[in-house]
């Protein structure tokens, strides 16, 4: 087994560490990091609770090795509150209660971000579509959908609550996705 | 928690480093592109590599590009760019609406077309698709690069024409003949989204409607993306209306070695193929 050292920018945080080569991403945040707000509900690719975003692109990070993460800006749900002030998305899932137990509620925050960022004004079926990947085992998505309407109204009032920094930083980074 | 077995990791800065030590390692060695097959096999343990080569950190493995009449795609390129791309869309109206229909958005983030025809799922979408539009795919080895025609690539349930120490770099499609239409229509696991029966279809008409050619290939039903040259001979040189192409996909699934499991049996998975194809060539003759 080999181990290497990395080094990945997390909401704006710059971080390294050595990783074993079979540490997936997800636990390498979790217990490496202590970011344990990122979730691990199937290990399997299928609920999408492990949900964050790789270069501005949503990633089920329980699919991915750490190591291929090097040199990588990452957003986890921690990166959603600016300045103690919660992102509309966080705000709308709040206003909607678009939770119950809260389990899936970090990856889909994520996968609304990532569609928002896309499509800052999407239809019921794109938002359906968008969170596809993401599993909720309790709300039975109508109040989710209201949500992040809710955020994407709230977001293209106000354009400067739109992008958290490292989020714009990431999108820079990356390369089209 | 399922992790894989240990292994040491390989990130290749080049086609030339990746190919050597494929050849370093033989057996004991595998390629990791988007991982979307790899990892989930290597969490089963029914993968268990010795060495990793990674070659998601090669730079140029991922584009889109028109060149000599055709439309070259770099072998690391995901699905979500293949789906967004404006000039393939044009052309090939089965990239997106295949790709819409592979996994969720995460896996399509991820999701590479190269590492999707080099495992060759017999459930997976992508090599029928490939399949139908006759690609050239392009593949590296020692000895330099080689074309391999689709239809001589798929041979068996994640077999290929590919050499241990070969890597797919390129994708290429031909640009279409005028009135030339294309679709894709799968009945999928509602779980998984993997295909029971897909269909593709590539169908042109000539200056009097009637069919000029047809190219029609079968996903999920069988142990590999197979074309359907019955289907295809029944079509071509006749006009298109619904109760021909209806006749002509009814036998769809004949002589196909069909694949039966707890999500459906040979019967269904057969009759649902003869429904996504007729519904593909009546969708693609509409594009035409
Ligand atoms: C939850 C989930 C749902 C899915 N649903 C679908 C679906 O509905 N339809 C579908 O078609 N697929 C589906 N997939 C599979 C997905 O499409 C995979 O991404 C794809 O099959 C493999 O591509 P990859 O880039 O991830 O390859 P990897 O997993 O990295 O590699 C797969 C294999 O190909 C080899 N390989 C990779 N790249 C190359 C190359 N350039 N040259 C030579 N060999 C190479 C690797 O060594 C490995 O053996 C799903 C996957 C998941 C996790
Ligand atoms: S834990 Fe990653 S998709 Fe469920
Ligand atoms: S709120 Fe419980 S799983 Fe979604």
């Amino acid at each position: 087994m080999s181990t290497h050292h990395i080094h990945v920018t997390i909401n704006g945080t710059a971080y390294e560490g050595d990783v074993d080569s079979r540490m997936l991403l997800v636990h390498w945040i979790r217990d490496g990091l202590q970011l344990t707000g990122t979730h691990i509900g199937c290990d399997t690719t299928s609920c999408g609770a492990c949900t964050i975003l790789v270069d501005g692109k949503a990633t089920k990070s329980c699919t991915m090795f750490a190591v291929q993460a090097n040199g990588r800006q990452i957003m986890t749900v921690e990166g959603m509150e600016q300045g103690g002030k919660l992102h509309p998305l966080q705000e709308g899932f709040h206003e909607k209660h678009a939770l119950q137990c809260g389990y899936c509620t970090p990856g889909m925050l994520m996968a609304g971000l990532a569609l928002l960022q896309r499509n800052p004004n999407p239809s019921e079926h794109e938002i359906r579509v968008g969170i596809s990947g993401n599993l909720c085992r309790c709300t039975g998505y109508v109040n989710i959908v209201k949500a992040i309407q809710y955020a994407a109204e709230k977001m293209q009032d106000s354009e400067e609550l739109s992008v958290p920094a490292q989020v714009a930083l990431a999108r820079e980074a990356s390369n089209g996705d | 928690m399922s992790l894989p077995a240990v292994f040491d990791y390989h990130p290749a800065k080049s086609v030339d480093e990746a190919i050597a030590l494929l050849q370093q390692y033989g057996d004991d060695a595998k390629l990791l592109a988007g991982g979307h097959s790899l990892l989930p096999t290597m969490k089963l343990r029914l993968a268990q590599p010795a060495h990793l080569v990674d070659i998601g950190k090669i730079g140029g493995l991922s584009y889109i590009r028109e060149e000599n009449g055709a439309f070259a795609v770099g072998a690391m390129t995901t699905y979500t760019t293949i789906e967004r791309s404006e000039v393939l869309s044009r052309h090939f109206a089965l990239l997106p609406e295949g790709i819409s229909v592979i996994g969720d958005p995460q896996v399509r983030n991820r999701g590479t077309i190269g590492g999707s025809i080099a495992h060759s799922d017999p459930a997976a979408d992508m090599p029928g698709i490939v399949l139908a539009l006759k690609a050239d795919i392009l593949v590296q080895g020692p000895n330099g690069v080689r074309t391999i025609k689709a239809d001589d690539f798929f041979k068996g349930m994640f077999e290929t024409a590919l050499q241990p120490d070969e890597i797919i770099t390129e994708i290429r499609f031909a640009t279409p003949p005028a009135r030339t239409g294309s679709a894709y229509m799968k009945l999928e696991n509602k779980a998984s989204h993997y295909a029971l029966a897909g269909c593709a279809a590539v169908v042109s008409l000539g200056g009097d409607g009637t069919c000029s050619s047809a190219s029609l290939v079968i996903t999920g039903a069988s142990v590999k993306a197979t074309r359907a040259s019955a289907v295809e001979a029944a079509l071509v040189g006749k006009k298109l209306d619904e109760s021909t192409v209806a006749a002509a996909t009814a036998h769809a699934a004949d002589g196909l070695e069909l694949l039966e499991d707890i999500h459906g049996s040979k019967a269904y998975r057969s009759q649902m193929t003869a429904v996504m194809m007729r519904r593909a060539v009546l969708r693609a003759v509409e594009r035409a």
